[in-house]
């Protein structure tokens, strides 16, 4: 280390207040600190002349030499995408679903717009992976719902299922059998709902339960169990289950039933975009 | 007679609060209730059992120190609360399981975050803040605190409004407004307790021996005054019942967006700056044994602070409903506070010029050189992330987060350790601090466990800002939100790791402070509660 002294330039002295023994020198303000200040001083009111800034006159505020608004400067943002996927968008709105697929840049662009609408508005109930959650439907494999077609998407994705804002919405409710049933029949067509699904069960109760079955849950699941997309019934004979698998879950489901629900996707988004997402799905694996 | 009168005060307080409590609305309010009727009721037996004793009276020649004891345990203890809340929250942020099932609606993120900032910043900070200001008034005014007990309802009534609001959030009690969560009858009992806060502060000044107000004194008068007028402001409400902890904000929409970062801002303006500037204009000199560097910088930056802060708040509206012209003016009056809030570094650390080799000896003076630093980085930071380009990256990403820690760990906290270090022998007449190698040890720890939080919070911040506006050619999303949840996660364990740093040092500080009032010898030399002679 240094031996030189440590004070080289001569003391300043002090202000000859003394506070708790506490003194104050008297040096001048740092040339460098001063000059930023009075810089950054300039600058701002450079700035405020260039942007809009002081409220004065009674339409508002001093609208700025440039004329900048962050209002315009996003709307501009969007539209320039916009008007670049026009084209593509009428183009897509004009054309047979079914047959997008062979047009690759349109198909292309679709599946890129699905995506990015899918992660906006999708994602929170069905993950970003649309791998689902209990109650969402998991869109990765080939189980639907309401019909796996890239029309029956299209038509799940614009009108929705069981919401009050769209009349053509996805519609089908399973009824509480809690309400109807006795106990004892309700645990033996779950028995039964065990032993279709190839789960362990109690072989004599979910014999008692297949008849329970054929009278009551047939109508809509079918005679086999296999469900029907036409009524939004699931297939139960599969190892898919929407809210669970297990013997309590399906006695839950079965005694109150259960009443998902999906928004009308048309009331907010464009029909490109639906159309987008509804391809978007599709080829995510299970698309028929 | 004062015995008569405060006896009544209790009796009406406990049966007002029983009225309350019987007819609460509100799980919350019940609590409250509650607890001020307990408070009251114990307030009244205990003046009841001490009547007409009267005691000695005060010696007038001596600094009225016990509330500051007292406040120095309280930030002590408070900061552990804090410090250890914050770190929960980080793990639970790394780890979601740890918004356990059964606490649900009590102990989840969204419940503890408003109890982690306001505990850190209300409890520890202000607790740290009256304590100093009533040790700095009284020795730089050679006078006794004004008011006689004064400070002493001053402590607790501040006390009282830490527990209230900490029940009340946990229970649901809330205005949803950042750092002035509090309801509205908290927020009038915090209004009855800093107007004595500031009578006994401004009283001690008038009657002060000294001919000048020490520069410390001017901050920490701002800052009373300043948080009074916000708190004021911002807390304008009206009750949905006076049995209820609901209210309703005066303000609506961006009128009450802007009044609430107006305060906001200078939450952070007057009570993390201002006041803690207060702190480091008295301890650092006295540390240090420096004179202060300029008293010419001091006026300068101390005025163009006050006049700056408090514009700068619309800079946390940009991109909002807020007009583009308040959004400008926020911006720029937030640039031109660089150099004023500078002033304050400056003056810190230049204050230690002819003394810089007590860095090497002195770990309290390195602990309030490293506090000094922190603050001219987020004081230049700040500045730079009010700009609407930097904050169209910024807002609403965790580099925000990492800011306000980089001023908070590093400013406030350990600027507050210094000052307890300074204290506590001082206060209990000890000859020493019990330990300087584990003051080496809090150094070290806080210092390591903040720059992790800070840069991990850089590296998440600047990293999501990027994914979030992250187009395709076709001006399509590429992530989702979840995706950028994701990719955080290493740096959520390094923050919370830092955060675990950091209240390991603070628990050290504490078994220190602790042993050095029971086991260190008392000093020899003269009685440092006397008042100096002029």
């Amino acid at each position: 280390m240094s031996k030189k002294p440590l004070q080289k330039k001569p003391e300043v002295g002090t202000t000859g207040h003394s506070w708790d023994g506490i003194e104050e020198l008297n040096n001048p303000l740092p040339r460098w600190w001063l000059w930023l200040f009075y810089a950054t001083i300039i600058w701002g009111l450079i700035w405020t002349i260039l942007y809009p800034a002081w409220p004065i006159s009674s339409q508002g505020a001093t609208p700025g030499l440039l004329g900048y608004s962050s209002r315009q400067a996003v709307e501009a943002d969007i539209r320039k995408f916009e008007e670049r996927n026009a084209p593509l968008d009428q183009k897509l709105v004009a054309a047979d679903l079914t047959t997008v697929r062979d047009d690759a840049e349109l198909y292309s662009y679709a599946v890129k717009g699905g995506a990015a609408v899918f992660r906006t508005w999708c994602a929170q109930c069905h993950g970003s992976g649309a791998q689902g959650a209990v109650g969402f439907p998991n869109l990765l494999d080939d189980d639907w719902l309401w019909g796996g077609t890239i029309e029956d998407i299209y038509y799940t994705v614009a009108h929705g299922v069981r919401n009050e804002d769209d009349p053509d919405a996805r519609y089908s409710e399973m009824p509480k059998w809690g309400e109807i049933l006795e106990p004892e029949e309700i645990d033996a067509v779950v028995q039964y709902v065990l032993k279709i699904s190839g789960q362990s069960h109690d072989a004599a109760r979910a014999e008692a339960g297949a008849t329970v079955f054929a009278d009551n849950c047939a109508a809509c699941h079918g005679d086999d169990g296999k469900g029907d997309p036409a009524q939004g019934a699931p297939n139960l004979t599969d190892a898919i289950w929407l809210y669970g698998g297990d013997e309590a879950a399906i006695t839950e489901s079965v005694t109150n039933s259960r009443f998902g629900v999906m928004p009308a996707w048309s009331t907010r988004l464009s029909d490109a975009q639906v159309r987008q997402a509804a391809l978007y799905v599709h080829q995510l694996g299970g698309g028929q | 007679m004062w015995d008569y009168v405060k006896l009544i005060i209790f009796a009406v307080i406990a049966v007002l609060a029983g009225i309350a409590a019987n007819n609460a609305h509100d799980l919350a309010y019940l609590v409250n209730a509650l607890t001020v009727l307990l408070v009251a009721a114990v307030m009244f037996l205990y003046t009841l059992r001490h009547m007409g004793e009267g005691g000695a009276p005060a010696p007038q020649d001596e600094y009225l120190d016990g509330v500051i004891r007292a406040g120095v345990i309280a930030t002590a203890f408070w900061g552990v609360v804090g410090f250890a809340v914050g770190t929960f929250i980080a793990f639970q942020l790394a780890f979601p399981e740890l918004n356990f099932e059964w606490a649900q609606g009590y102990l989840n993120f969204g419940k503890l975050r408003p109890l982690h900032t306001s505990a850190v910043i209300f409890a520890f900070g202000g607790n740290a803040l009256i304590a100093s200001s009533f040790y700095v008034v009284q020795r730089t005014s050679a006078a006794r605190l004004w008011g006689g007990n004064a400070a002493w309802f001053v402590f607790w009534g501040y006390q009282l409004v830490i527990v209230l609001a900490a029940t009340g959030y946990l229970l649901g009690a809330t205005q949803s407004k950042e750092y002035a969560e509090p309801e509205w009858y908290v927020d009038w009992w915090l209004t009855a307790v800093w107007v004595v806060y500031l009578a006994v502060f401004f009283g001690t000044i008038l009657k002060r021996k000294e001919r000048h107000i020490y520069v410390a004194n001017w901050f920490y008068l701002s800052f009373i005054i300043t948080i009074a007028m916000l708190h004021v402001f911002n807390n304008l409400a009206v009750p949905v019942s006076i049995f209820g902890s609901k209210s309703v904000q005066v303000f609506a929409g961006v009128q009450d967006a802007m009044t609430q970062w107006w305060y906001g801002h200078n939450a952070v303006g007057f009570f993390l700056t201002a006041g803690f500037l207060g702190m480091m204009y008295y301890f650092v000199p006295k540390q240090a044994e420096r004179p202060v560097y300029s008293y010419k910088l001091s006026i300068i930056h101390f005025w163009a602070l006050i006049f700056l802060y408090i514009w700068a708040g619309p800079h946390h509206l940009h991109y909002t409903a807020l007009p583009d012209w308040a959004q400008t003016l926020g911006m720029v009056f937030s640039v031109m506070l660089w150099m004023p809030s500078w002033g304050g570094m400056i003056n810190g650390l230049m204050t230690l010029s002819g003394a810089w080799d007590k860095l090497r000896t002195d770990p309290i003076i390195r602990m309030m050189v490293i506090s000094v630093a922190f603050y001219g980085m987020s004081t230049f930071e700040g500045p730079m992330m009010s700009i609407r380009a930097v904050n169209s990256l910024s807002h609403y990403t965790d580099w925000t987060i990492g800011h306000v820690h980089s001023g908070a760990l590093g400013w406030n906290g350990m600027i507050t350790f210094g000052m307890l270090y300074f204290l506590t022998p001082r206060l209990w007449n000890r000859e020493r601090l019990y330990s300087t190698t584990l003051v080496n040890w809090h150094f070290w720890l806080a210092t390591i466990g903040i720059v992790l939080y800070a840069a991990s919070m850089w590296v998440t911040g600047i990293m999501e800002g990027l994914m979030w506006r992250e187009v395709d050619a076709n001006g399509f999303l590429v992530n989702a939100f979840a995706d950028t949840v994701e990719a955080k996660f290493p740096m959520y364990v390094v923050r919370a790791t830092g955060g675990l740093l950091y209240i390991t040092g603070a628990l050290i500080m504490c078994f220190n402070l602790w042993k050095t009032v029971t086991s260190v010898g008392a000093r020899e030399a003269e009685a440092h509660a006397t008042i100096a002679a002029e």
